[in-house]
């Protein structure tokens, strides 16, 4: 079959387009796919192999066939150029892509849960559910060692820990 | 002032120093490997002025600020030397900074892998108190900064590796006598199952020199400051006790006391001498040192050869690019001077 557009060449590009709910067809070769801006279509799947030794981020490959990249509106980074270099672009990288990166924090750490020091601008909730965990932590150590007493001081603080967190949320 | 290295610490026989490090980013701006000229700027101003400015509590520490673009070669790399500067921080292109306290036991890195790399550091086994002087900076840091923060990721960095708590805690470690009995290999395998990690002295990818090993954590994430650094206090102190029990059945055997006395022979007298021959024979000496066969040199002393010895060293204090052969000549020529 010879292309539709220059009615020359052969056709080698099979173009399928829906437009508002119609299908249409079209035969072109590449010389006018290329022109008709089909050419670069396969570009998003030029892959470095090299790219993928050494990345924290394998999961994520399958990703990587979407044609169009979700991109951290921050600092325009794509989880496939996370990926390849190891590293995120912003804070607001591990909030857009938090879902594909998890696995791989998993897989580093063994653990997706923070439980350390908590930064000052950190909400409300946050700090009272930290300080929670600590008390039920002493209150088990309380009761292991037969300390009633202690126990019994460390169940109310978590009572009134409790209830400060429904007043603020 | 003294810098800090230049004394021994607790349980000095064996551990050199402690080393907390924690990695913070300001939220407003995009990390290090996204970070234009103009931003990166502005994260030196900021990080500078919260240090630097005068009302401060943090002034106590009499903090400088270095401008490392206007550092000659040398000069940077005799920092990184002394492990106030990371080797990328030499090689890098964005703009970058350093703040010092006046003994050089804190540093403040601006713009390396992350925006803040806090580091501190002190003689000997000491993590508690390191933490602590850490810990209190970072909080002063974090009200006038705003740090970047996940509730459920913890502090964000750059890199994954280091999400959670940001930081590394380490111990700089002397262990000849297990390097000695062939069990690193097998040592380092089970600290990796136990979230640890046993490196040559300069960090990632660097062979030991003279015997020297940093041991830290590698999980920085759901585990709190503290559990990390009570597990790195709990292996340390085995394998402080394990070093020790290698050490004193070394000390039985002739051929280990010659190999002290013979270090410490070539050191005072040879003329000219290599680092790589130079960080064998200081191993050695600081050996005869723990073990008292070695009187009248200290700890101190070998610490502070071990810092002073280094290639850019020498020529930051000759105020001059050296040759091999002259480097080689002022090095022998420092060590039969201080020993």
């Amino acid at each position: 079959m010879l292309c539709q557009s220059c009615g020359k060449n052969q056709a080698n590009t099979h173009i399928k387009r829906v437009v508002n709910g119609d299908i249409k067809e079209y035969m072109l070769c590449e010389v006018c796919a290329e022109k008709l801006g089909y050419g670069n279509i396969f570009n998003d799947f030029n892959l470095k192999l090299d790219d993928f030794l050494g990345s924290f981020f394998t999961e994520n490959i399958p990703y990587m066939l979407k044609s169009e990249p979700t991109r951290c509106e921050k600092c325009g980074l794509s989880i496939e150029d996370i990926s390849n270099s190891g590293k995120a672009g912003c804070a607001n990288c591990y909030k857009v892509f938090y879902d594909k990166l998890i696995p791989s924090i998993k897989r580093i750490h063994g653990n997706t849960n923070h439980s350390g020091k908590l930064a000052a601008n950190v909400s409300a909730d946050k700090k009272i559910e930290n300080k929670t965990k600590k008390l039920e932590y002493k209150l088990q150590e309380a009761i292991k060692e037969q300390n009633f007493e202690e126990a019994a001081k460390i169940r109310d603080k978590i009572k009134d820990l409790k209830k400060e967190g429904e007043i603020n949320g | 002032m003294d810098k800090w290295y230049e004394k021994s610490g607790a349980d000095g026989d064996v551990v050199i120093s402690t080393r907390i490090r924690l990695a913070r980013n300001l939220s407003e701006f995009p990390f290090p490997c996204k970070l234009q000229k103009k931003g990166a700027d502005a994260v030196i101003n900021l990080v500078k002025e919260a240090v630097l400015s005068s009302n401060s509590q943090l002034s106590s520490n009499n903090f400088k600020y270095i401008d490392t673009q206007k550092l000659d070669k040398i000069t940077l790399i005799s920092l990184v030397e002394k492990h106030l500067l990371s080797p990328d921080f030499v090689s890098d292109k964005i703009e970058k900074s350093l703040i010092l306290s006046e003994n050089e036991s804190i540093s403040i890195m601006i713009n390396e892998e992350d925006h803040v790399r806090l580091q501190v550091m002190s003689q000997g086994f000491d993590l508690e108190k390191t933490f602590e002087i850490a810990d209190s900076l970072d909080s002063l840091l974090d009200e006038k900064l705003s740090f970047a923060f996940d509730d459920k990721l913890g502090y964000l960095t750059q890199c994954p590796t280091n999400l959670g708590t940001g930081m590394r805690a380490s111990l700089m470690l002397h262990l000849p006598g297990l390097k000695q009995s062939g069990v690193m290999e097998k040592v380092s395998a089970n600290l990796l199952k136990l979230g640890l990690t046993m490196r040559g002295i300069y960090g990632e990818g660097s062979e030991p020199q003279a015997d020297m090993y940093q041991l830290s954590n590698q999980v920085t994430l759901g585990l709190s400051e503290k559990t990390t650094i009570n597990n790195l206090k709990d292996i340390a102190k085995q394998i402080i006790l394990q070093e020790r029990t290698v050490r004193s059945e070394m000390a039985k055997h002739i051929e280990t006391i010659d190999f002290i006395h013979r270090a410490i022979g070539v050191l005072k007298n040879a003329r000219l001498i290599s680092t790589n021959e130079f960080m064998k024979l200081i191993s050695a000496v600081r050996l005869g040192v723990a073990l008292g066969e070695i009187k009248g040199v200290s700890l101190d002393t070998i610490n502070f050869l071990m810092i002073e010895a280094q290639p850019a060293m020498l020529s930051k204090f000759a105020n001059k690019d050296l040759t091999a052969i002259e480097k080689e000549q002022k090095r022998a020529d420092l060590i039969r001077e201080i020993l």
